[in-house]
Parts: C-alpha cells; sequence; structure tokens
C-alpha cells in the first residue's frame, strides 16, 4: 500500500464503485477539494483520485474526464448523461447532469 | 424444515406474526367511532381512512379489495367492521369479503345502533370478548415458507442504494429461497429500471407484465405532472433525494430495484389483490409508503421491511414495519426509531452478506414475537389506500 493510500484510509477519504463499468465513485465521507480520496472497486482494486471540487457524503465524482453527452455510469448502467464536459475529480450532480426519465 | 418462526396458526392455514383484533371503517364516516373502540381495547387496531364512498369504478373497487384483504391479513385473529349504514361499499360486503378466513367476526351499523355512541359500546364489547379469546392462542413453529414480507423504503438516500437495500435484498432472497414470498412495490421508483427487472422474470408472461405495468405508470405520472403549477413538483424525485445525492430517478430506481435481492420474479398483480403464487412478487402500485405498506399488507404481509436512509419514524397498525438504515449519521440521531444499522457496511465494520444475515435473523426474530420500534412507539401512520385517477 502507497503513503498516500495509506494516508487516505487513517483520514477516511473514501469512495465506493458499484460496478466495474461505472465511471463515477460515490463519496463515503465530506470530500473537499485537494482531497486525495481512495478509491475502491468491488473486486478489491484500489487506487487514488485528487477531487478538484468539494464532494459531499453520498454524492458522485468522475473517475475520468468525462464529454459533454457522455453517459454517465452507475451499478453498471447509465443513469443520465453529462450536459457539459467534467474534469475527472469534478463533481456530478443534477446541476451537470441530464435525465429525461421521470423529469416531464 | 427449514429455519422457521413462531407465529398464530389462522382457521385457513395462514400464519399470523400477531394476534390483534382490526376495527375496520367500510366509510370514513364511521372512522371515528372505529378509532374510539380501538382505543378502548388494547390489542386493538383500528384502520381509519378518508373514503368509502362517492367513489365509482376501479376507484372504489381498489377502496373495497384493500379493506377486505386487510381484514384478511393473518396478524388479525378477529375482525369488527364498522359501517354508517348508507355507503357505497357497504358494510355487509366488507363482512363477506373476511368471513371465509374463519376469523372471529362482528359487524356494527352506526344508523342501526341509534348514534355514535351507542356503535362504540356495541364495537367495544364485540372487541372485548375477541381479545379474551384470541389471547387463548398460543404460537406455533411455523416453516419460513409461510412469510410474506414486503419490500418499501422511504426517505432514500444514496446510502439506501449502497447499503441497505442490496443487504435487504440477501435477506430477501433467503426468504425466497425457502418458499416463502417477498414483495417489490413502488414503480414510481422503478422507471428506467423495467428492462433490467423484465430480464430477472420467470418467464415471458411475466417479463411483459413487469414492462406493462412500468410503463403503464411512466404515462400516468407523465400526464399527472404535466400541468403543475411547480417546476419541481414535476419530478419524480424530491428534494430530500437530491440532497441526499441522487441526481435522477434512473439513479434512485437502479438503488430501489437493488432490495429485491437476485431472485426471479414469479408474477405479477394488481393492488387490493393477493398473490396466487408464492415467491419473488410485484404488487402494481405506486411509490408513496403508506399505499405501497397498505397494499402489500392487503396481500397478506405480516412484516414489512423499510430501509430509510434519512430516516422516518413511521409504521403500520398490526403489521411490523422493521426500519434498516444505511447511513450511519442517521442512525446516530434516529436509533430510538430505526432497527437495524446498516451503516456499518460503510463505516467498514461488517460486509454487505453479515448485514443480509442480520436482517433475516431480524425478520424471524419479529416474526417471532419482538416488537419493532415503531411498534413500541405506536406509530401507525402508514394505512393509506391508493386511489385511482
Amino acid at each position: 500500500m502507497s503513503e498516500i493510500e495509506l494516508a487516505s484510509l487513517a483520514a477516511g477519504k473514501t469512495a465506493l464503485i458499484l460496478d466495474q463499468k461505472d465511471n463515477v465513485a460515490v463519496a463515503l465521507t465530506d470530500l473537499v477539494t485537494g482531497d486525495t480520496c481512495l478509491v475502491a472497486e468491488d473486486s478489491g482494486k484500489k487506487y487514488e483520485v485528487v477531487l478538484v471540487e468539494d464532494i459531499p457524503f453520498g454524492h458522485k465524482f468522475a473517475l475520468t474526464n468525462l464529454e459533454q453527452d457522455e453517459a454517465v455510469l452507475k451499478y453498471g448502467e447509465e443513469i443520465g448523461r453529462m450536459k457539459r464536459a467534467l474534469k475527472k475529480g469534478g463533481w456530478i450532480h443534477s446541476h451537470n447532469m441530464y435525465c429525461d426519465r421521470g423529469m416531464k | 424444515m427449514g429455519d422457521t418462526f413462531w407465529g398464530f396458526r389462522r382457521e385457513n392455514g395462514a400464519v399470523g406474526v400477531r394476534n390483534l383484533i382490526a376495527i375496520i371503517p367500510s366509510v370514513f364516516c364511521s372512522a371515528k367511532v372505529a378509532q374510539r373502540i380501538a382505543q378502548n381495547i388494547p390489542g386493538a387496531v383500528h384502520f381509519s381512512h378518508p373514503v368509502g364512498c362517492s367513489q365509482v369504478g376501479d376507484d372504489l373497487e381498489i377502496t373495497a379489495k384493500t379493506l377486505i384483504g386487510i381484514g384478511r391479513n393473518p396478524n388479525f385473529s378477529g375482525v369488527v367492521v364498522v359501517g354508517l349504514g348508507c355507503e357505497r361499499f357497504t358494510p355487509y360486503e366488507l363482512a363477506q369479503g373476511i368471513a371465509p378466513t374463519g376469523k372471529l367476526l362482528e359487524t356494527v351499523i352506526i344508523q342501526d345502533e341509534g348514534d355514535s355512541i351507542k356503535a362504540i359500546e356495541t364495537g367495544t364489547r364485540y372487541a372485548r370478548k375477541m381479545q379474551q379469546q384470541a389471547s387463548l392462542q398460543r404460537r406455533e413453529e411455523a416453516a419460513v415458507s409461510e412469510l410474506m414480507i414486503g419490500l418499501n423504503c422511504g426517505g432514500s438516500d444514496t446510502t439506501s442504494g449502497l447499503v441497505a437495500n442490496p443487504a435487504l435484498g440477501i435477506a430477501s432472497d433467503k426468504i425466497v429461497a425457502q418458499g416463502g414470498s417477498s414483495i417489490l412495490t413502488e414503480l414510481t421508483e422503478l422507471i428506467g429500471t423495467e428492462h433490467i427487472l423484465a430480464r430477472r422474470a420467470v418467464n415471458e408472461e411475466v417479463a411483459q407484465d413487469i414492462l406493462r405495468v412500468i410503463r403503464a405508470m411512466e404515462e400516468r405520472l407523465k400526464r399527472q405532472t404535466q400541468h403543475s403549477s411547480n417546476e419541481k413538483r414535476k419530478h419524480l424525485i424530491s428534494t430530500g433525494n437530491y440532497d441526499g445525492g441522487l441526481s435522477s430517478v434512473v439513479e434512485k430506481s437502479l438503488g430501489g430495484m437493488k432490495k429485491s435481492g437476485n431472485a426471479p420474479f414469479v408474477e405479477v398483480f394488481s393492488y387490493g389483490d393477493a398473490p396466487l403464487k408464492k415467491g419473488l412478487l410485484l404488487l402494481d402500485g405506486p411509490g408513496h409508503d403508506g399505499e405501497v405498506t397498505t397494499g402489500q399488507a392487503a396481500a397478506g404481509a405480516q412484516i414489512v421491511c423499510f430501509p430509510t436512509g434519512r430516516g422516518t419514524p413511521s409504521g403500520f397498525p398490526g403489521v411490523p414495519v422493521i426500519k434498516i438504515t444505511g447511513n450511519p449519521r442517521t442512525y446516530q440521531r434516529m436509533h430510538e426509531n430505526i432497527d437495524i444499522n446498516a451503516g456499518t457496511v460503510i463505516t467498514g465494520e461488517k460486509s454487505l452478506q453479515q448485514m443480509g444475515e442480520e436482517i433475516y435473523q431480524e425478520i424471524l426474530a419479529v416474526a417471532s414475537g419482538k416488537l419493532s420500534k415503531a411498534e413500541v412507539l405506536g406509530h401507525d401512520e402508514q394505512f393509506c389506500i391508493t386511489r385511482m385517477p
């Protein structure tokens, strides 16, 4: 385990990926800009993502750079698409993600 | 025999997990009399509602079937039907629907009694006698195949879909694997996942039923929300859901369907009806907490399991509601209302599998007589019959 991994774990800065296909992770604690978050896949694989925005507990952030109209994947399924491009480590919510289902 | 619980076996073979008297008004006009009768007899619960008259067609039919279903629920050893005397859904119809169960049954009509005070007196005497008779019955060992649980979540946040629902899904699968039943409802909150649910149908007919009922619910909602004056009221996802981190109804739906585990769906059935098959079932109904629990109790569910991320204290008369939160902060604040802390998965203390087993064991304990926190505190606000537009 790397120094950063150990430091992230000790500070409880962790997030969960629900499916290997996902391009978002869910914060398991409040995270702030500049935090290095340890992201755990179900398979046990772990890696770090540096956050470029504050991510409240339970909210999602991007695991890769996302393009406008790119599908946002959670549970291995599409939950919406991006209104605009977003950098890796950015916050994804209703302000920058659209989903027509259930809105009209 | 696999796992067992201790329940009350009824005349018709069904097994109740409680031994209570239900006081059921056939119409809103007799609601207060029903409530007063229940207040006189510890061990009696009332089902006051605002309908039963001035309704037509499917709307009245659903009210009628639901009230009959509640009366038939095996958690009640006896039922006192309370009518006014001139309502569209007559108290006689209600009593006739319950009678085949063979349970203790009496009917009080306010207009026949003379006034509400006399009706309360007559109803109280009936309930007193029933309660004493019921007290003679003892719990017997019954197989898990006799259990039917309802699945219902409310006040969802991101931990519901992340932890509480998947853990409940594990418990649900254990009950279904032993021949018991589990009911998923909340069609409004399954929108966007119908193709995934249909893949889990036991056959093509059930798959088509799943697609049909969820699409019909989405169409109904689109019609209803078209002319809403408030932009936020057009959404199928609440402000609290957004605050918790859920960004779309599809994201919420995927988390919602997780509480039905991985078992195959064997039947889709209508609101007010009881299912014909045992196993994982889909009840065609909307997402309102009370309407869901009411439909599940009317279908015969003896227990409802209720994940709640943000936390709600609500319960149901005579049917234990087991509260599960996946949010460790919510449990810390609301542990007086919430039975199970699945937030231990978030904090890394337990695995999802261990949590699923804990929920399953709690279901068996509650089925054998352990009171849920909502029961101890007298929460009964979830009785609410769905309406057809």
